[in-house]
C-alpha cells in the first residue's frame, strides 16, 4: 500500500490568487493512498524542500507529488531533496498547477475543481511508480570538428589546448574557410590573413589535433559521448608522407586555366594545386575532373616531375572510422549567386561583382595583388557603385533575413576602395545602415566623415552597360526624393549569405534540426545558443545564422567550452526513462514474440535483439533488447508491439492506465 | 473549349491596330475568339485610384458575364486591362467578403474559375506551338522587346521570376525569324497616363527607351500594350524634341509581328495607322 504525501504550493500568489489551494490539500488528503497532504506559500524554497524531506521520514512515505509549477522548472529540485531523504527520486513527481491551471483560467470554482483533478490523477500514477536508476554511459573524451574555417581553427584549438583530442575535417584541400579569402576586417582594417594564418598553422602543428583536410562526414551514429563517425577522405592523389610541398608539380601542369574556387573565379589554377600559397597543409591535391590524365588517360607530367615519387593516380576515397564523445558543427556559409537577379547584370557583365569577390580583388594576395582592378580590361575604377541588401531582406526574389555582415563589409569595402584609389568615388545604396557591435557604428562614420563615402538611402533598380559604362539606375529616398543615375566603372553586390548547398543533407546525416534556410537551429535561441536539439553536438559560426568574425570566434570557444564541461566527466547519467523489453519467468522467458516490428519503428536504431540461452549455450528464444544508450523514451515502440511486451520505465501501461482511470472515476 | 475576348476600349479606339492583327493571326490560326457581350469598362487607372469598391465590381462584371457565356478562356489584349481583371480575380478569391459584396451589388454570381489571359499567354499556348507552320515569310532584322510595367507585374499574382527582365516575347520574336536583341529598357516606364498631363515627362521616358532601342541596333520596338504604343508612336514628335534628333524606329504590336510573318498584307496587320510609318522591308 502506497503512502503518498502532496505538497500544493502557492507560488506566491501565482497560483493560490486563482486556485483555492487549501481545498486542494484537504480534497487530496482524502485520496487512497495519500499519507499526507498539505500547503505552501514557497515549496521549492529551502524551508518547503525542508518539510518535504521531514515528512518522507516523519511518515515514511514512499511517494511524493508537488502540485507547483512546470516539472521543466523544479522537477530536479525536488527529485534532489527526495533524494537526500532517502526516496529514490523518480518515486517523486510534480503536478503542473500553474502553467496548465492558474495561468491559464480565471479564478473560479472551476478552476479549483481542475487543480484537484490534476492531482488526483497523478497520484492514481504514483502509486505505480518503480524506482529507477540513471543510467550510466562512458564518454570518449575526443571532438569531432566538421569545417575548417575560423569557427572550426577556433573551436578545436580551445578544446585541444584543454588537454582534449581534436578530429578536425575539412572538405576543402586547405582549412582557412572564408576569412582566408577576406582581404582587411572591419572594425579595426587588420589583415585577415595575418590574423589568420598563425592560428591555421597552430591547428596542424597541435599535438592533439588531427587534421583531415579534404574529407567529408559521411556518417554520424551513436549518442551523446559515444558517437560513431565515418569520415570520406577523398582521394588526393598524392602520398602525404613523401610530398615536401615543394610545388614542381603545380609550375609544370598543363592545365593552367581553371577558375580558382579561392579568388572566387577572378583567378586561375592549375588541376593539381593548393588553393592559396598559405594554405594548411600546403600540399597539393589533384582536381580530378580537370585533370588531363583522369579525363583522356595521357599526361602525368606531374608524376615524371616529382622529385620524391609522391603522384598516386590510383588513390581512392577512404573511409575511415572514428569513435568521438562530442561534435562541433562549423561549416560555415556561402553567398548567394545573384544571376537571380538580372536587373543587377551579374554574369552578364563583367565589372558587375559580389562583395566576396570585391575581397579578393582588395587582397594582397588576391588576382591583382591587391589593386583595385576590374575583371573586364584591368583598368583601376574611377567610380564603384555597392548595392548593399542584393537579396537580404527581400522576402519576394531573395532571403526575407538580414545578413548582417554587409552593412559592415560593404562600408569596409568603400573605405578600401578610397585608401588605394584617391580620386576615386565610392557610392553606397543602402536600406538601412546596422552597425550595431562594438566600435562598428564608428567604424560606418569614419567611412562617411574622413573618406567620403557617397551613402544613399535608396535601392538600385537596374544596372546596364552603355559606352562602357555601367549605368546605375536608384531612387534617393531621402529628402528631395528623386531618381538617381549613375556612371560607374564597377559595381559590387553585398550578395545575401546562405546556408551551404550541403547543408540540409549534412543536417539529415547528424540527426539535428535546421531552419527553413538550411541553416542549423540551436536548441534554445537564447539559453542554449550552441547546442543542438541533439545531445553531444554543437554549433559554431555561419552554420547556424550568418556572423561575423568576433560572433564567430565567441560562438566557437563557447561550443569548445560546452565540449570540455562534457569531457570534464568520465561517464554520464541519463534519465532512464527508456523502453524496456519485459522478461518473463520460464518457459517464456519473454512474452515478445521477435516481430521486430519495434525495430521499424524507432527513429533512434535503439532496438537490437537478444538471444536467450539456456545453461548449455543453446537459443531458446530470439527477442528484441533496447539499447539504453540509445533509446530517447518517445514509446513509438510501445504503440507498435503486438505482443504488448514493451514499455517505459517511468511511463509504463500500468501507470498510465492508473492515471486515465483516477480522472474517470471520479 | 470557348475562347472569350475582351477588347477593353483601347482595342476599339486608338489601338485597332492591335486588335485587327489579333484577329487576323487568331482567325489563320482558325482559333474562335468570341467577344464578351454587353462588355463594360475595365476600371483601369481612373477607378482603383478613387473607388476600391468600384475597382473591383467593374472588372468582376465582365468577368460574371464571360461565365455566362461559358467561356474557358479569356483573352484580354491590352496590358492594363488585363492587370484588373487579374487583379480583381485573386481579390475575389482571396476575399470571400469582398465577392460576396460584389456578388450582392451586381447581382449575379462568379465562379471566379475562368483562364485570364494576356496576349503572351495567349500567343504562347495557342499560336507559338504552330508556328513552325503558319510563319510563311520569317522576320529577317533586329528588334528590341518592350514589355512596359503592366504585362508581368503584380508578381504576386503573375509569379513570374523574371519580372525584370522578361523573355516571353523575345523568344516569340526569335521564333519569327527575328533577332531579339538584349537591351536594359525592358521594363522602363514609358511615361503612362503622364501622356494627357505631362507630356514632357513622357518625352523624356520613352525618348530614353527608343534611344537605347535605336543605339543598340534595333529596327523596330515590338510591344504589347497601347498605352506603350500610343506614348512611343503617337508622343514621337515629344520624344524628338527631348532627343533633339529625328528618330524613325517603327513600334509594332507582337500580333502585327505574327501577322507579318504568317505573310499576312500590311494592311491586314494594320500597320498603315501607325504614326510612325512602319517599313520594314529592310534585311539584316
Amino acid at each position: 500500500m502506497s503512502k503518498i504525501g502532496v505538497f500544493i504550493c502557492h507560488c506566491g500568489e501565482n497560483i493560490s490568487a486563482t486556485v483555492d489551494v487549501v481545498r486542494v490539500a484537504e480534497a487530496a488528503g482524502k485520496l487512497e493512498g495519500v499519507e499526507f497532504s498539505t500547503d505552501y506559500k514557497y515549496m521549492c524554497s529551502d524551508p518547503g524542500q525542508t518539510l518535504i524531506k521531514q515528512m518522507i521520514k516523519e511518515k515514511g512515505l514512499t511517494g511524493v507529488i508537488v502540485a507547483a509549477c512546470s516539472p521543466r522548472m523544479h522537477e530536479p529540485t525536488f527529485r534532489k531533496a527526495c533524494s537526500s531523504a532517502g526516496l529514490n527520486p523518480y518515486m517523486c513527481e510534480m503536478s503542473n498547477l500553474r502553467e496548465h491551471c492558474s495561468w491559464v483560467h480565471d479564478k473560479s470554482e472551476a478552476t479549483t475543481q481542475k487543480a484537484i483533478d490534476l492531482v488526483r490523477t497523478l497520484v492514481g500514477k504514483v502509486k505505480y511508480n518503480k524506482p529507477l536508476y540513471s543510467i550510466k554511459v562512458p564518454v570518449t573524451k575526443t571532438a569531432l570538428v566538421i569545417g575548417g574555417g575560423i569557427a572550426g581553427i577556433q573551436s578545436s584549438l580551445d578544446i585541444a589546448n584543454a588537454g582534449h583530442q581534436v578530429v578536425l575535417v575539412e572538405k576543402d584541400p586547405s582549412i582557412g574557410g572564408h576569412m582566408s579569402q577576406l582581404s582587411e576586417t572591419f572594425p579595426t582594417l587588420d589583415c585577415s590573413q595575418c590574423i589568420l594564418t598563425p592560428r591555421m598553422v597552430e591547428v596542424a602543428q597541435h599535438p592533439n589535433i588531427k587534421l583531415l583536410t579534404y574529407a567529408e562526414l559521411e556518417k554520424l551514429e551513436g549518442f551523446i559521448g559515444n558517437f560513431k563517425a565515418t569520415i570520406r577522405k577523398k582521394a588526393k592523389s598524392i602520398d602525404e608522407d613523401l610530398c615536401t610541398g615543394c610545388g614542381t608539380c603545380i609550375t609544370k601542369c598543363p592545365t593552367k586555366k581553371i577558375p580558382s574556387e579561392f579568388n572566387t573565379g577572378l583567378g586561375k589554377r592549375t588541376a593539381i594545386y593548393v588553393p592559396f600559397p598559405q594554405a594548411v597543409p600546403n600540399k597539393p591535391v589533384i582536381d580530378k575532373e580537370n585533370c588531363l590524365y583522369y579525363k583522356n588517360g595521357k599526361c602525368k607530367i606531374c608524376e615524371k616531375v616529382c622529385p620524391t615519387g609522391a603522384i598516386r593516380f590510383d588513390q581512392e576515397d577512404e573511409l575511415v572510422e572514428l569513435e568521438v564523445g562530442a561534435v562541433v558543427v562549423a561549416t560555415g556559409f556561402d553567398v548567394m549567386e545573384p544571376s537571380k537577379f538580372s536587373e543587377y547584370g551579374y554574369g552578364k557583365y563583367k565589372d558587375v561583382i559580389t562583395g566576396l569577390q570585391f575581397e579578393r580583388l582588395a587582397s594582397a594576395s588576391g588576382p591583382t595583388l591587391g589593386e583595385i582592378r576590374r575583371p573586364s580590361d584591368g583598368k583601376i575604377p574611377e567610380k564603384i557603385v555597392f548595392v548593399a541588401c542584393a537579396g537580404s531582406r527581400d522576402p519576394s526574389k531573395g532571403k526575407p533575413y538580414c545578413s548582417k555582415i554587409c552593412c559592415m563589409y560593404t562600408a569596409k569595402h568603400a573605405m578600401l576602395y578610397q585608401h588605394k584609389v584617391h580620386h576615386g568615388e565610392s557610392t553606397i545604396f543602402y536600406m538601412d545602415i546596422r552597425s550595431a557591435g562594438k566600435n562598428y557604428e564608428e567604424f560606418v562614420r569614419r567611412a562617411i566623415v574622413e573618406d567620403d563615402v557617397k551613402y544613399i538611402r535608396g535601392r538600385v533598380s537596374k544596372v546596364y552597360e552603355e559606352n562602357g559604362k555601367l549605368i546605375v539606375k536608384g531612387v534617393d529616398t531621402l529628402l528631395n526624393a528623386k531618381p538617381v543615375e549613375i556612371q560607374a566603372d564597377m559595381v559590387v553586390l553585398a550578395t545575401a549569405a546562405v546556408a551551404n548547398s550541403g547543408a540540409e543533407e549534412l543536417a539529415q546525416k547528424m540527426h539535428i534540426s535546421y531552419d527553413a534556410y538550411n541553416f542549423f537551429s540551436e536548441a534554445h535561441p537564447k539559453l542554449k545558443p550552441v547546442e543542438t536539439n541533439t545531445a553531444g553536438i554543437f554549433l559554431a559560426g555561419a552554420c547556424q545564422a550568418p556572423k561575423d568574425i568576433p560572433e564567430t570566434v565567441s560562438q566557437a570557444s563557447g561550443a569548445a567550452a560546452k565540449v570540455a564541461i562534457l569531457f570534464s566527466q568520465d561517464e554520464l547519467s541519463r534519465e532512464p526513462v527508456v523502453a524496456v523489453v519485459n522478461r518473463s519467468a520460464p518457459p517464456l522467458y519473454s512474452t515478445c514474440v521477435g516481430c521486430f516490428m519495434c525495430a521499424t519503428a524507432c527513429p533512434y536504431q535503439a532496438i537490437g535483439e537478444e538471444l536467450i540461452t539456456n545453461r548449455k549455450g543453446e537459443v531458446i528464444k530470439r527477442v528484441a533488447k533496447v539499447n539504453p544508450g540509445l533509446c530517447q523514451g518517445c514509446g513509438t515502440c510501445v504503440a507498435f508491439c503486438r505482443s504488448k511486451s514493451i514499455d517505459i520505465d517511468g511511463y509504463s501501461n500500468e501507470q498510465m492506465y492508473s492515471e486515465v482511470m483516477a480522472l474517470l472515476n471520479d | 473549349m470557348k475562347i472569350g475576348f475582351y477588347p477593353g476600349c483601347s482595342l476599339t479606339g486608338s489601338s485597332r491596330e492591335y486588335n485587327e492583327s489579333l484577329l487576323a493571326v487568331a482567325k489563320v490560326a482558325g482559333i474562335e475568339l468570341c467577344e464578351i457581350s454587353d462588355w463594360n469598362c475595365c476600371g483601369s487607372t481612373a477607378a482603383h485610384n478613387l473607388n476600391r469598391e468600384l475597382s473591383v465590381s467593374l472588372p468582376a462584371r465582365n468577368l460574371a458575364l464571360a461565365e455566362l457565356e461559358e467561356m474557358d478562356e479569356l483573352v484580354v489584349p491590352c496590358a492594363a486591362c488585363y492587370n484588373r481583371l487579374v487583379m480583381t480575380q485573386h481579390e475575389l478569391a482571396e476575399k470571400p467578403e469582398i465577392k460576396a459584396l460584389i456578388e450582392g451589388k451586381l447581382k449575379m454570381t462568379l465562379r471566379n474559375d475562368i483562364r485570364i489571359l494576356n496576349v503572351l499567354q495567349f500567343l504562347e499556348k495557342h499560336i507559338v506551338p504552330r508556328l513552325d507552320e503558319l510563319v510563311k515569310s520569317p522576320l529577317t532584322y533586329d528588334v528590341a522587346c518592350y514589355y512596359g510595367c503592366l504585362l508581368v507585374r503584380p508578381n504576386q499574382v503573375m509569379k513570374d521570376e523574371r519580372f525584370e527582365d522578361p523573355m516571353t516575347m523575345d523568344l516569340i520574336m526569335q521564333k519569327l525569324g527575328a533577332n531579339a536583341i538584349d537591351w536594359p529598357f525592358k521594363t522602363e516606364c514609358c511615361g503612362a497616363g503622364f501622356s494627357v498631363s505631362k507630356t514632357e515627362i513622357v518625352g523624356e521616358l520613352s525618348g530614353k527607351i527608343v534611344r537605347s532601342a535605336v543605339d543598340r541596333g534595333a529596327k523596330a520596338i515590338v510591344v504589347a500594350c497601347p498605352m506603350c504604343h500610343f506614348n512611343l508612336d503617337m508622343r514621337r514628335p515629344v520624344i524628338e524634341s527631348y532627343l533633339q534628333r529625328k528618330i524613325d524606329i517603327p513600334v509594332i504590336y507582337i500580333t502585327q509581328a505574327i501577322a507579318l510573318a504568317m505573310g499576312l498584307s500590311a494592311q491586314q496587320a494594320g500597320t498603315q495607322r501607325h504614326f510612325v510609318p512602319v517599313n520594314l522591308t529592310v534585311n539584316r
